[in-house]
């Protein structure tokens, strides 16, 4: 694999663009890491300094810090370049400890088994 | 190679690509790869309320093995350009 000149960093699809920026990487199990990208190759694998896992469950979120990270590429889905003069979530967002966000997302998983149980119950009635 | 020198043709043109988590991302192509990753500008999320950690991010990169659709204007595909294509590569590979 031959390295870009510099000039290419800007036309072609190279994560170099995005060296030392705050990006924010969505993964396929559902998780989104921010971070300063350090450093990638050709398979998406990424370094990821000053990580954290912003978990988000409907108007909650909570930031927590993870350090140093090496992702597998193959576990990406996106990689977002966060725009500093925008809002990174809308205003009526509430930022919450991580007990806190632990206990929502228990509860929202609670929620969706139950709402799959309850369809379940259901579809006898063949209504769809 | 075909429909990367296709995508490649496309660079400039508004897209919306469909994603296999069901995330929808509307943007101006940038750049494609041999891998098909994709490079959108401009981005903005379909459905946004139902994903607000997207809301400040406007330039992206999409791994290609997680594309499923990318949706294009009608007018924006020569259809016999590409059947041709199709049809060359057939024959040669």
């Amino acid at each position: 694999m031959s390295w870009s000149a510099p000039d290419d960093i800007f036309f072609s699809t190279s994560l170099a663009a995005y060296l030392d920026k705050k990006l924010l990487v969505l993964l396929r199990d559902g998780r989104k890491l921010m971070g300063l990208l350090r450093s990638f190759d050709q398979f998406a694998n990424a370094v990821l300094e000053e990580a954290y896992e912003r978990v988000i469950v409907g108007d909650l979120y909570c930031d927590i810090p993870l350090g140093l990270y090496i992702i597998r590429g193959e576990n990406v889905v996106l990689i977002g370049e966060l725009d500093i003069e925008k809002e990174e979530l809308p205003a009526q967002m509430v930022q919450v400890s991580e007990a806190e966000i632990k206990r929502a997302q228990k509860a929202e998983k609670e929620a969706m088994l139950l709402k799959g149980t309850m369809r379940k119950r259901m579809e006898f009635l063949d209504l769809d | 190679m075909l429909f990367f020198s296709y995508f490649k043709d496309l660079v400039g043109q508004e897209v919306t690509v469909e994603l296999k988590n069901d995330l929808a991302i509307r943007g101006t192509l940038h750049s494609v790869d041999q891998y098909l990753n994709i490079k959108l500008e401009n981005t903005r999320v379909v459905d946004q309320d139902k994903y607000p950690h997207m809301l400040s991010v406007r330039n992206c990169f999409i791994r290609g093995s997680v594309v499923r659709y990318v949706q294009l204007p009608p007018d924006g595909v020569d259809v016999d350009l590409l059947h041709d294509a199709a049809r060359r590569e057939a024959r040669g590979g």
